[in-house]
């Protein structure tokens, strides 16, 4: 035991025995058999082309999941999965631990990082062709991955029991409630019962805490093996097939002739983006603090305009849009076949060209996902089709289309705001949107066609013939003929000139119609 | 420790020799004891599916415990007063979930709106969108009631106007017990268990017979 010798005063300590340290490592690594397996992984020469900034994502999406795992349970700690006292605990945390803040909010961010980069990484593996042979399962199982990570942001989102928490899982029973024959069931079996209530959220508890992440785990760890045995997918090279007799020794030669060892080669990129979003997520939780709870999960409140988190408004908006006789076969059928598309790429495209350069469907296909799901996403954040519920109450009539207004093109106003035509309608840039903007009405529809427009609704209009008494409606159409701009004259309808003419006209009066 | 002589790997094949190395060591046994031993791994196999299937039947049932027949979640729940509510106006009330556990907060607060339309002639609405169920708002000077998450707008007497919904607000059941209005409630309306909620045909903007 050399390493032992006590070392007499002035003399060094005899050289060439192993130190503590290394011993300790010895004694594990004899029991536990793990040096091998270890320096194999951390060993195994990768092509030097794949030691890019590109196949970062997949260890950063790696990372970010023991992230939301760590800051998970230390939110554990605190948190109470009752629907009576979650809403509290989440309030304590925010206010009264120290930092829970912000172990509240790096979880959210944290979140969003999470969803971003798992679908990054996505988008990258297919541009790279790397679902292709030998690796197809790989993508199946992360294609089951990035499922199970939106199912942790929606039931992540379920556990801040809040308002939006609560209306939101109203929308999930709703859409469940569409399945034929046995959407009732389904509705009792996702909210524990027959109403969301205590139930509901200690079932996505149970799913947020142990069944989704148990899954994750299983499979991100099957997912990292594949990609340490198969080795990870070279760089594209245009023209360079893939074909399943002979890619294998390819690759290998691939690797071993111009390969590196995965560490440090190409691992020192993965660790400096790994911290690198680590840092943004804590900065984004230092500078933009935890999400919500938004208000208190009172169903008696209705006072609320629920919405959903970042990474669902496409839904949202998708919801707003289908026409409704669409809605059901969308809801139920497009997410199956979504699926059903990404599961089978692998088996459709097993083989052949793996370069975006020779690859325009991919591309384009990629491009058009992403532009809608931006344009959907903008939509969702914008909600121009969600009438604003006090608009009628707090918008006033810009001052400058009421100055020499007649008496009852200001009572014409007054209709227009006590019936809650500015909920749907903007004037004067304030207002909803989800009815076309009415600050030059005028010039587009004749006052017949405004009246019929109100009296009889039509498209996402209401018809408001039995809600509006005759002078209302008068008085409504006549304020909204003055919406125009000065110099611009209203639509009229030549027939009904050539009428006014013939007889005896007052300017700007109304004229019955004969 | 001779695992870790190997080479580090990154291929395919490396895989396929390494099985081989674990050969058997059975080989030349003796056939009779191997069938033997692989006849006791079935049974064992055997053994452990069927005590599985029969644990399976409880778990199931566990799960599936809340699933239900929409009418055994529902009761009579009363809305007070059956004069409370003027009649030609639509009043918001509240009522406590029928089904309901200690922990459940304020989640078991619900509310529904009233619209009396005669002596004896109510209508009670859901608050819930037959779209995806966001909570509607009346607005009695227009006489519409409105949903804030997508827009759809109903009439008065809960017909579908306009926007994403299909078909008009969900009603509950109700009746006047000792001057007591009270309604048939249980489960959050949905558009799959209509059946137990006064029924409003699928067409869109339907507008039930006032008799």
């Amino acid at each position: 035991m050399p390493g032992m010798n006590p070392s007499p005063h002035g003399q060094r300590p005899v050289r060439g025995g192993p130190g503590i340290a290394v011993r300790v490592y010895r004694w594990f690594a004899l029991r536990t058999q793990l040096e091998g397996p270890v320096k194999d992984a951390a060993l195994h020469p990768v092509p030097r082309s794949t030691a890019s900034w590109w196949y970062v994502f997949g260890s950063a999406a790696f990372t970010l999941l023991f992230l939301q795992i760590f800051t998970g349970i230390l939110l554990a700690l605190v948190y109470v999965p009752s629907a009576g006292e979650a809403w509290n605990s989440l309030n304590l945390l925010n206010h009264q631990i120290a930092l829970g803040w912000f172990l509240r909010a790096l979880h959210g961010w944290g979140s969003n990082f999470m969803v971003a980069i798992v679908l990054i990484h996505m988008a990258q593996v297919f541009l790279f062709g790397a679902y292709k042979f030998p690796r197809e399962l790989t993508w199946i199982v992360g294609v089951f991955l990035l499922l199970m990570t939106l199912g942790m942001a929606f039931t992540g989102q379920v556990l801040r029991f809040d308002q939006d928490a609560y209306w939101g899982l109203g929308i999930g029973a709703s859409i469940m409630s569409r399945v034929p024959w046995i959407g009732g069931g389904l509705v009792h079996l996702l909210l524990g019962g027959p109403i969301i209530a205590g139930a509901t959220l200690t079932r996505f508890f149970a799913f947020h805490v142990f069944v989704i992440p148990g899954a994750m785990l299983v499979f991100v760890f099957l997912h990292v093996w594949m990609v340490l045995k198969l080795g990870v997918n070279e760089w594209p090279m245009p023209g360079r097939l893939v074909h399943r007799a002979t890619y294998v020794e390819e690759y290998n030669h691939l690797a071993h002739t111009d390969g590196i060892p995965f560490i440090p080669g190409a691992f020192w990129k993965d660790l400096l983006f790994s911290g690198a979003v680590l840092a943004a997520v804590a900065m984004c939780a230092l500078l933009f603090g935890p999400f919500g709870p938004s208000g208190q999960p009172d169903p008696s409140i209705i006072q609320t305009v629920p919405k959903p988190d970042f990474f669902f408004l496409w839904i949202y908006t998708i919801l707003s849009y289908l026409p409704p006789q669409m809605e059901t076969p969308f809801i139920l059928i497009v997410p199956v076949i979504a699926i059903c598309i990404l599961l089978a790429i692998p088996f459709y495209a097993a083989e052949g060209e793996k370069s975006w350069h020779r690859r325009p469907v991919a591309v384009l296909t990629v491009s058009l996902v992403a532009v809608s799901w931006g344009v959907l996403t903008q939509q969702g954040m914008t909600t121009p089709w969600s009438p604003h519920m006090s608009a009628w109450s707090s918008d006033p009539i810009p001052v400058s289309k009421l100055e020499h207004a007649t008496p009852l093109v200001r009572q014409g106003a007054a209709v227009f705001q006590s019936k809650q035509c500015r909920n749907c309608h903007t004037i004067g840039g304030a207002g909803g949107e989800r009815g076309p903007d009415l600050d030059n009405v005028a010039t587009r529809l004749t006052i017949d066609q405004m009246r019929f427009k109100v009296v009889s609704g039509g498209g996402n209009m209401p018809a408001y013939g039995k809600n509006l008494s005759p002078a209302e409606i008068e008085a409504l159409v006549s304020f909204l003929e003055t919406l125009h701009p000065a110099n611009e004259p209203p639509a009229y309808d030549a027939s009904r000139r050539a009428v006014e003419s013939s007889q005896v006209t007052v300017p700007g009066a109304k004229n019955p119609s004969p | 420790m001779s695992d870790h002589e190997q080479q580090p790997s990154g291929q395919v094949e490396e895989a396929t020799t390494h099985a081989a190395t674990s050969s058997h060591p059975q080989s030349n046994a003796d056939p009779a004891l191997v069938s033997r031993r692989w006849m006791l791994l079935k049974a064992g196999i055997a053994l452990n599916g069927l005590v599985g299937m029969a644990l399976a039947v409880p778990v199931l049932r566990y799960l599936l415990a809340p699933w239900r027949r929409d009418a055994s979640y529902n009761s009579w729940v009363s809305l007070g007063t059956a004069n409370d509510f003027p009649t030609g106006e639509t009043r918001l009330a509240f009522y406590k979930n029928p089904y309901t556990r200690s922990w459940d907060g304020a989640t078991d607060n619900v509310a529904c709106y009233v619209r009396r339309e005669g002596t004896s002639a109510f209508k009670v609405f859901a608050i819930n969108c037959a779209h995806l169920g966001c909570p509607v708002r009346w607005f009695p000077q227009s006489q519409l009631f409105m949903c804030p998450c997508h827009g759809g707008v109903y009439y008065a007497d809960g017909s579908r106007a306009s926007g994403p919904p299909e078909r008009g607000l969900f009603t509950y059941n109700w009746q006047i017990v000792a001057g007591e209005l009270q309604i048939d409630a249980g489960q959050m309306p949905t558009l799959s268990n209509t059946a137990k909620l006064v029924n409003i045909s699928n067409a869109s903007g339907d507008r039930r017979c006032q008799g």
